[in-house]
């Protein structure tokens, strides 16, 4: 462990622990969307917050060890081609752009909704990964001002 | 206690909240004044029945916060008193502004009252958005099926955003660079 | 109708901050405050007397509701502004690395 990387011990043991119940809590707040208050917007802040949890408490170097940078930005890019790619389905299974073709199923349902739920996915997908990687590369910049 | 009554307390605490935040020379002080503002506004969320807006916006705070307080802190700098004619152009915008906000009361109104809205389109989402869509949750239904276009434009607008911001930052290298060989032909 | 004109009162006050502040930081907090106020303001707007939150629930029986729409559109728009003001920041900082000052009227001298 890096000693004069992040912060204190304690603060990097409550987050070893505190920072999958926030992940868990982000996914469940994007798949009950359709469902209850929440939906992808508010769970992809809370996931970049999660990972933003663990920038600030173990520094810059442990973070890019543990996380892929490349593959989050391939991810955001990616969610946000899956959006279009659904909404082109739409034309050729429903007859409208972003119709909702998939089976409604019953209401209250947790796989329910259509396409809500997958398209509540991927904007969660691609909020939480963009506004992460904005923090990373501010937090960036800071460090080699200060070289 | 009516809605209203906490309505009004919540906004007179947040236009003091916001004045006090541009009128002070401390930087954190500013940023947690504009903490007061924003979570007055999750708050007030909550009385109008937004429970979604509630939980967005309160974690749009502790967003902003980190990021301002991350970007703005330590950094030293001096701001120029301002001179005379600067508190003269501030006295204009002023009067200015409080002209606008006489000659607005008007304008409200002609709105329609607090409490009471038109409801035309929204009558037939509330009836027919569980049937439509076999979403629970009416708002989702809009964003994501109804109105579906309008988060596609919101996902390029924030994927414009991010990406103007990750080039903005990216530059750094050449602009320092100038910078050393600046100093460098200085000394 | 007094609930309408303290929050255009807030929007004013972000709109006074633009306009007669010099420091960067405290310009990017009042484009903060008029989004505050504008979101505000919509969902002021859509507020019904007497009604629940539009989400539905298992046992519960339908009952007189705020207008969802307005609550729908105010929900891009937060996201955006978090986009927007993570552009102004990153600006703002590049800025600050080439004249090593947030002051506007300073920045515009050394322009020159």
């Amino acid at each position: 462990m890096q000693q004069n990387d992040g912060m204190t011990l304690i603060v990097k043991t409550v987050t070893r622990i505190s920072v999958w119940m926030i992940l868990l809590y982000g996914i469940y707040i994007i798949f009950h969307g359709h469902l209850s208050p929440g939906g992808g917007f508010a769970g992809g802040v809370i996931i970049a917050l999660a990972l933003l949890n663990v920038l600030l408490a173990f520094g810059r170097k442990f973070t890019s060890e543990w996380l892929n940078i490349s593959f989050l930005h391939d991810l955001e890019s990616a969610s946000a081609t899956l959006f279009l790619v659904i909404g082109i389905l739409g034309i050729s299974l429903g007859g409208a752009f972003l119709a909702n073709f998939m089976n409604k199923g019953e209401l209250f349902a947790l796989l329910s909704a259509g396409t809500i739920l997958t398209l509540n996915i991927f904007i969660g997908i691609k909020v939480g990964m963009s506004l992460f990687l904005v923090v990373w590369v501010l937090a960036g910049s800071k460090i080699v001002k200060g070289e | 206690m009516p809605v209203e009554y906490w309505l009004i307390f919540i906004l007179i605490v947040m236009i003091i909240a916001s004045i006090a935040a541009l009128e002070m020379k401390d930087i954190l002080s500013s940023i947690v004044a504009i903490g007061v503002v924003g979570l007055g506004v999750s708050l007030s969320f909550l009385f109008l029945q937004a429970p979604d807006l509630a939980i967005v916006q309160f974690l749009f705070e502790i967003f902003a916060l980190i990021i301002l307080v991350k970007a703005f802190l330590g950094k030293d700098y001096h701001i120029e008193e301002p001179s005379r004619i600067n508190k003269i152009l501030a006295g204009v915008t002023v009067i200015t502004l409080a002209a606008i906000f006489i000659f607005s009361v008007s304008v409200f109104e002609l709105l329609p009252p607090f409490g009471e809205p038109l409801m035309t389109t929204s009558q037939y989402y509330l009836e027919n958005g569980a049937k439509d869509t076999g979403a629970a949750n009416l708002v989702s239904s809009i964003i994501l099926d109804y109105r579906a276009y309008d988060t596609l434009g919101e996902i390029t607008v924030l994927f414009t955003a991010i990406l103007g911001a990750f080039t903005i930052l990216r530059i750094k290298s050449k602009s320092k660079k100038d910078k050393t060989e600046l100093s460098h032909a200085a000394k | 109708m007094i609930v309408y004109l303290l929050c255009f009162l807030l929007l004013l006050v972000g709109l006074y901050g633009v306009l007669t502040k010099r420091d960067l930081i405290k310009i990017i907090l009042s484009i903060g405050i008029l989004g505050y106020a504008v979101n505000l303001l919509l969902i002021l707007f859509a507020y019904r007397k007497d009604s629940v939150y539009p989400i539905l629930a298992k046992g519960k029986e339908v009952a007189q509701m705020v207008d969802p729409l307005p609550q729908a559109l105010v929900l891009t728009s937060i996201v955006i502004e978090l986009g927007t003001t993570a552009m102004l920041v990153a600006l703002a900082i590049k800025l600050f690395e080439k004249y090593q000052t947030f002051d506007i009227s300073q920045i515009r001298r050394l322009k020159g």
